[in-house]
């Protein structure tokens, strides 16, 4: 794959650079916040050094948007309580095997015996259930909208093919719901949203109407590549200086308004909302997924009679203001020295799309 | 981990799933979250799932950074 020639030319950014110089020299003279939700763009930002493009007046921070970042403690202890449980076979995403719980991460439960295993897709945990009919095989189901419909089609699969034994730890969260709790914190310093461009292909670029009509916050669907975000950016700066929030997407590539209907309707057949806690944020309600009864003979809460124990972590790691974008990484005060990618005390340490992982790795100015 | 990756839809195998190209490599993938898949069409795949289509406009041009040219 050749980026330099396509999406990402050189000219390309130096244009969209040019122009963000010139709206923000038109801004008033005060610094503004632009927020990525996304851990994919945050590493987009990273990696290609974006932020040394930006005027000093326009800071990116980083959002809540990555999943395994705001995945409770709770949850965690619960994955590990199955993975030690006799015939069980806990599958997840290879980002949450670092993780830590109250006591210790999924990782090193592998390292002392449980049969963890690192999955690609849902349909792989599957999989593995239909060669061990003997075996109960839990799937840690985490994920934004992106990656619930999948996971969702997976378990009606097994319905289907009557593999009882296949069941799901959901831990989904939703995007809309966690962007009206960052805008109603009094702390919350965001003047717009690039909003995640895969979660929107699922949910559409309409989802986010709610938001902007009720907190007036300029908001772009942007995508991936560096050229994206620095042609989301001036978008959203055009919206600042004309006072005139609103939706509009620059990653028309696969966003479309309604966005995805079918895979919206798999999700809401499998789910339906639920009140969350995001680890360092705290309950948002209706910002989660839970299994419907009709599918609970999937769902390993309902089997295993378990349920989360929300836990709020007292101690210098302040992944939870990191996450909310009041603080940058680097204003933490353990960031580099007690918390490191090798000894990750918060999740955005451990996640390899955490802001905390992110800075320390490409260390291009994570200062709020 | 909202990653996901175009590939361009090179044979429909059932009513499930298809085979995708992603920059030379194939594999196997489910789409039963899209509606129409057809050969030819470049799909945005995440864990296993085809889970948009590009727009045919933009396709082209996803193809071309897909394959190098």
């Amino acid at each position: 794959m050749n980026l330099q020639t396509g999406y990402g030319t050189r000219s390309d950014c130096e244009r969209y650079a040019d122009q963000i110089h010139t709206l923000a020299g038109d801004l008033p003279d005060r610094t503004f916040h632009l927020m990525e939700v996304c851990g994919s763009h945050t590493m987009s930002i990273a990696r290609h050094g974006l932020k040394a493009l930006l005027p000093d007046k326009i800071k990116l921070l980083s959002g809540p948007g990555c999943p395994v970042c705001v995945t409770d403690e709770g949850y965690i202890d619960n994955a590990i309580r199955l993975a030690r449980t006799e015939g069980v076979i806990l599958t997840t995403f290879g980002d949450l095997m670092k993780v830590p719980g109250t006591q210790t991460a999924l990782e090193r439960v592998r390292s002392e015996g449980a049969d963890v295993r690192v999955v690609y897709s849902p349909l792989d945990a599957l999989e593995i259930a239909q060669e061990h009919p003997d075996r109960r095989v839990v799937f840690a189901a985490v994920g934004f909208e992106t990656t619930a419909p999948g996971i969702a089609a997976t378990v009606i699969q097994a319905r289907d093919e009557g593999a009882t034994n296949f069941l799901i730890l959901p831990a989904h969260k939703l995007v809309p719901p966690a962007l009206r709790a960052l805008l109603d914190d009094p702390a919350c310093r965001v003047d717009g949203f690039l909003c995640p461009g895969h979660v929107s292909t699922i949910i559409g670029s309409n989802a986010y109407e709610p938001v902007v009509t009720d907190y007036a916050i300029p908001s772009i669907v942007a995508g991936f590549e560096p050229t994206d975000i620095l042609e989301a950016i001036p978008m959203l700066l055009r919206q600042i200086q004309t006072r005139q929030p609103r939706v509009e997407t620059q990653y028309h590539r696969v966003v479309k308004p309604e966005g995805n209907r079918k895979a919206l309707e798999t999700m809401y057949a499998v789910y339906e909302p639920i009140d969350a806690v995001w680890r360092g944020i705290g309950p948002i309600p209706k910002s989660g997924l839970k299994v419907r009864e009709t599918y609970a003979a999937h769902d390993a809460y309902a089997v295993f009679g378990i349920s989360d124990a929300p836990f709020f972590k007292e101690g210098p790691c302040r992944c939870g203001d990191v996450l909310k974008g009041i603080i940058g990484p680097r204003e933490c005060s353990i960031f580099g020295t007690a918390c490191t990618p090798r000894t990750p005390l918060g999740p955005c340490m451990v996640s390899s799309e955490g802001s905390c992982a992110a800075e320390y790795k490409y260390g291009t100015g994570g200062e709020a | 981990m909202c990653l996901a990756v175009p590939a361009r839809v090179v044979e429909i195998t059932d009513e499930q799933s298809c085979r995708v190209d992603v920059g030379g490599s194939t594999l196997k993938i489910n789409r039963v979250l899209l509606e129409d898949v057809e050969v030819g069409d470049v799909v945005l795949v995440h864990a296993g799932f085809a889970i948009e289509k590009y727009d045919p406009d933009t396709a082209a041009e996803v193809l071309d950074l897909l394959t190098g040219q």
